[in-house]
């Protein structure tokens, strides 16, 4: 069984407009999104912004009214508020933010913003949380004189890592990570997704991955997902991905991925623009009516694309993908 | 847009009637009646009795509320117990007064306080800016009847510059010195009203204008190869002017409220001083009225500010 | 064609700025060419100073809060030596610039038409139709579809790769023979950025313009650019064409930085951390490599005293001779110290 089993998903927003202002349409962010997470595992979740990816993300940490769908959870939908607390879903579910600035509380000192989750779950004696607080921070490579520090007199590398050892500090099962270093430079980039990995072969956590970046989201995960337009349209393992992608906007975004490799940097642009192209010309093939992505249908066990049935195997068994 | 405002103007209904019940209970609950002690001392209780009676003072307040919006439809809005005159008559003569003081008021602060924030703001730092700012502090913390009482006792009555009491002068006669004899009643109320409102406004637009300078779009313009006073002129004044623009509809609200303590203290015949004395004469059809004359000039104040805010920004468009 | 030169030759340019009443290098001893028909590149992490490069090429500093030494050579003008009206001829006319959010940089109330032709109100003299029709050219230019449309539009009614396109044309009115672009496609989705660096480069071949491409991202450096320099705390410490840099990187920081981005090939390694941090201004040293103390097993006697930038091929340059016995920790073999 998944850790986290997340079934036909769906976060609306109304449109109101009209003299009564009378809902008359909504938009849909997220739009029907299954995929599972399994224990320890990270599972990445990619596209473009408004894609509906952080809405996703927030509705997996229970921050968003969920229009329709489940989230199952130990056998118990957590879409439900009941449910989250009957679980002590908050405890077992972390999320770091993309602007560790903004995120924590720039009058609380590090103490007290990484003992936070701890004193609303584990009730410790003064000495065992300030313990537990040290081991974190040592845990994500701060000295101990961050305790009495702000968030302010940190560097953003050092914050995103304190974000961390807040997140990890109830020793939770899932982090969602709603790109955790995109707003960080290279080397400490590195640093910050070191830490991620570290802390997860110790403590054996799951990670949903959000990133736009698929440089970093081939590093971490797994299993990826690519959303547009709030819907999948593709998942699979990395290699599925990055090796044998299917539907057209994945190749797309693949193919923009600015290269290192100075000497292919022509070939490079050529098959991007070839890539382009078709996406241009063939919107009708790989969307449907309304220009909403299809239904995912499955090519091989861990390999599903949004694409018509024969479409699909069509283009499948060009890939030399074998038919499950 | 013309349907939204619509809009805005049919919730305003309810409002209106809500604000119309309260004010009318309010008025009922104050302690008090409006025939003892000020007809005549010595007045028969029996003969009072009776003159709350004719004046349906005894009915349920529904009834009296009932009646009051019948005659208010009629465009009848009673008669004032204390000067024995029809309301909207008493009212009407006063809110050309106030309307006046009010404009004045109005054209004078905005005339003082957009120089004076623009400067400040773009001059930061500098002596001028200082002593600018220094004046904002100390008027901001002087409470404003503490403004007009040391203006009026100065100007007023030490100079001897100004009228310290009215809206005209008895012997004021022909068009042109009726006009000249009310504009010199206004101009001390108007000037120590526009002294105490420029206040918040230049400090608002300092801090925009400091904004501005400092916005992304500015150091665009100024690669463009702009000069600086054209920087000014074209993309820091009216950027920062745009809070200030949506600020106006809501300042009417402000000047109403200044209203009471100018025109009591300058003795000037207007609403202001109208509210006041009907309060302490407990003169019922009057303060009712006046409430909700207040309460609908107050709501088309922010409805005032959304439509300009509106016109200005084109980030916001109500459809 | 016209013969590649160095059209704008910064010596030895320094930029200060006052920090609690004293003054820190935020960029020092700068020198740089660049020609016509090429993309220069300067790449580094935030706060390697060089976004204050190209705002000091620009002239956007407060002359109260900076101290600006050496020379900035535009076609034998010293940009350094002039005042704000002889700066105006320049910026706009002869100098163009991309910045790096596309929403903030244009003004909210004035629609893009308005936008676009005010750089030609100070530098041309033409009429009002002409400059509409170049507006639309523009537009077109940068790839907006429906120009007449947009030209009318606002900012926020514009999706951000359409602002970023709006500001190119905004830099590229006057056909200038400079265009500093500062992460012209950080806050944007990659799709997006692929397009808008097709947009530059289209530009550059059309205007013969040269193009200052300032960056943290080395993807778009190593897909974009003719030259290279790499910059760190304020110091240029690589320079050279992209290959020479991308192919053969000598400088250790350089090195480290590639080493440190996830690639296709260390998918389930860790990726390498550069130790420490950068020094803040006020902490720099005086003396020394900058980079040292980040690679602290190379032994002191490797680096100079006063690190000087070496040739190590024609028209590839490091800094500091350190970079002639680096290894990283692994490839010795060694423990780190």
């Amino acid at each position: 069984m998944s850790l986290i089993e997340i079934k036909d998903l769906k976060v609306h927003y109304p449109i109101r407009s009209g003299f009564w202002n009378r809902i008359t349409d909504s938009v849909r962010a997220v739009d029907g999104v299954s995929f599972n997470i399994e224990a320890g595992e990270t599972y990445g979740l990619v596209g473009e912004s408004g894609s509906g990816k952080s809405t996703t993300g927030k509705s997996v940490v229970g921050l968003e009214k969920v229009t329709s769908g489940s989230i199952m959870y130990k056998g118990l939908d957590i879409t439900k508020a009941e449910n989250r607390r009957k679980l002590d879903y908050n405890h077992d579910v972390q999320m770091i933010f993309q602007d560790s600035l903004s995120s924590l509380n720039p009058r609380k000192r590090i103490e007290d913003i990484i003992a936070e989750p701890l004193r609303n779950f584990e009730h410790l004696s003064k000495d065992d949380e300030k313990l537990r607080v040290l081991q974190l921070l040592n845990i994500v490579g701060l000295d101990a004189d961050a305790l009495y520090k702000y968030p302010h007199q940190f560097s953003g590398g050092q914050r995103q890592r304190i974000g961390v050892a807040r997140a990890v500090a109830t020793n939770p099962k899932l982090i969602i990570a709603d790109e955790p270093v995109s707003a960080l430079d290279l080397s400490v980039q590195a640093q910050v997704l070191n830490f991620m990995k570290k802390i997860q072969r110790e403590f054996g956590i799951s990670y949903l991955f959000i990133s736009h970046d698929l440089g970093v989201v081939r590093h971490m995960c797994n299993n990826i997902a690519i959303m547009n337009r709030g819907r999948l349209v593709e998942i699979g393992t990395r290699d599925d991905i990055y090796n044998h992608p299917l539907h057209i906007y994945t190749k797309r975004l693949l193919a923009a991925i600015p290269e290192t490799d100075v000497n292919s940097r022509e070939a490079h642009r050529a098959s991007r623009l070839a890539v382009e192209q078709v996406y241009q010309d063939q919107q009708s093939k790989y969307y449907d009516d309304n220009g909403a992505a299809y239904p995912l249908v499955q090519v091989t066990p861990t390999h599903a694309v949004a694409l018509p049935q024969t479409i699909a195997q069509q283009l499948a068994s060009q890939e030399g993908e074998v038919q499950a | 847009m013309w349907k939204t405002i619509l809009r805005r103007f049919l919730i305003m209904i309810p409002e209106v009637i809500v604000l119309s019940i309260l004010v009318f209970l309010l008025a009922k609950a104050m302690p008090g009646d409006p025939f003892t002690g000020s007809i005549n001392p010595k007045a028969d209780p029996a003969q009072i009795h009776h003159l709350m009676k004719i004046n349906g003072l005894y009915d349920p307040w529904y009834q009296q509320y009932w009646n009051w919006v019948v005659h208010l439809f009629h465009g009848n809005l009673g008669n004032s117990y204390q000067y024995q005159e029809p309301v909207t008559r008493l009212i009407g003569g006063r809110a050309a007064n106030t309307l006046w003081l009010a404009l004045f008021t109005m054209i004078l602060t905005y005339a003082f306080a957009l120089p004076m924030g623009v400067y400040a703001g773009r001059h930061e730092g500098k002596l001028p800016d200082t002593i600018i700012r220094v004046y904002t502090y100390v008027t901001y913390c002087i409470p404003f009847f503490v403004i007009l009482v040391i203006g009026i006792w100065i100007f007023g009555y030490v100079l001897g510059w100004f009228p310290t009491t009215g809206s005209i002068s008895s012997d004021a006669t022909g068009w042109l010195h009726t006009f000249g004899s009310r504009f010199y009643h206004i101009l001390l109320p108007g000037l120590l009203g526009a002294l105490f409102g420029t206040v918040n406004i230049v400090q608002y637009l300092r801090s925009e204008v400091i904004d501005s300078k400092h916005s992304d779009y500015v150091r665009t313009a100024r690669s463009k190869g702009v000069p600086s006073k054209d920087i000014y002129r074209h993309h820091i004044f009216r950027n920062s002017l745009l809070p200030i623009a949506a600020f106006a509809g809501y300042s009417i609200t402000g000047l109403l409220n200044g209203s009471i303590f100018t025109e009591t203290v300058f003795s000037y015949p207007g609403m202001g001083l109208l509210f006041v004395n009907s309060i302490s004469y407990r003169d019922y059809t009057v303060i009712t009225a006046l409430v909700l004359i207040y309460g609908i000039l107050n709501l088309i104040g922010t409805l005032l500010s959304d439509i300009i805010l509106s016109i200005v920004d084109p980030r916001i468009r109500i459809q | 064609m016209e013969t590649a030169s160095n059209f704008l030759n910064i010596k030895d340019v320094s930029t200060a700025f006052k920090i609690n009443g004293q003054y820190y290098d935020a960029i020092s001893h700068i020198n740089l060419q660049v020609q016509h028909d090429e993309i220069l590149a300067i790449v580094g992490e935030s706060g390697c100073g060089k976004s204050t490069l190209a705002t000091t090429i620009m002239g956007l500093h407060d002359p109260a809060e900076t101290k600006i030494s050496g020379e900035v050579d535009f076609e034998g003008t010293d940009l350094l030596k002039l005042d704000e009206k002889g700066y105006n001829q320049f910026r706009g006319a002869k100098i163009g610039m991309i910045f790096q959010d596309p929403l903030s940089a244009l003004n909210p109330l004035k629609r893009i038409e308005e936008q676009i032709s005010e750089v030609m109100d100070y530098h041309t003299d033409l009429s009002a139709e002409d400059k509409h029709n170049r507006v639309i050219e523009l537009l077109n230019q940068v790839g907006i579809v429906n120009p007449q449309r947009t030209a009318r539009q606002f900012p926020h009614e514009l999706s951000g790769g359409m602002r970023q396109r709006v500001i190119i044309a905004i830099a590229i009115a006057c056909k200038p023979d400079l265009i500093i672009a500062d992460e012209p496609t950080t806050a944007l989705d990659v799709t997006i950025q692929a397009q808008i660096l097709d947009v530059l480069r289209d530009i550059q071949k059309e205007n013969h313009a040269g193009i200052i491409l300032i960056t943290h991202d080395l993807g778009v450096v190593a897909e974009t650019a003719d030259r290279v320099a790499v910059m760190y705390a304020g110091q240029i410490v690589e320079q050279g064409t992209a290959e020479q840099v991308f192919n053969t990187p000598e400088h250790p920081y350089t090195r480290s930085l590639l080493r440190s981005m996830p690639q296709r090939d260390n998918e389930n390694d860790d990726l390498y951390v550069i130790k420490g941090n950068v020094p803040s201004l006020q902490k720099m040293p005086a003396k020394g490599d900058r980079f040292a103390p980040r690679i602290p097993w190379v032994p002191a006697e490797a680096h100079e005293e006063n690190p000087t930038m070496h040739e190590v091929a024609p028209g590839h340059e490091v800094r500091c001779t350190c970079y002639k016995h680096f290894q990283f920790p692994d490839e010795q073999g060694s423990v780190t110290v």
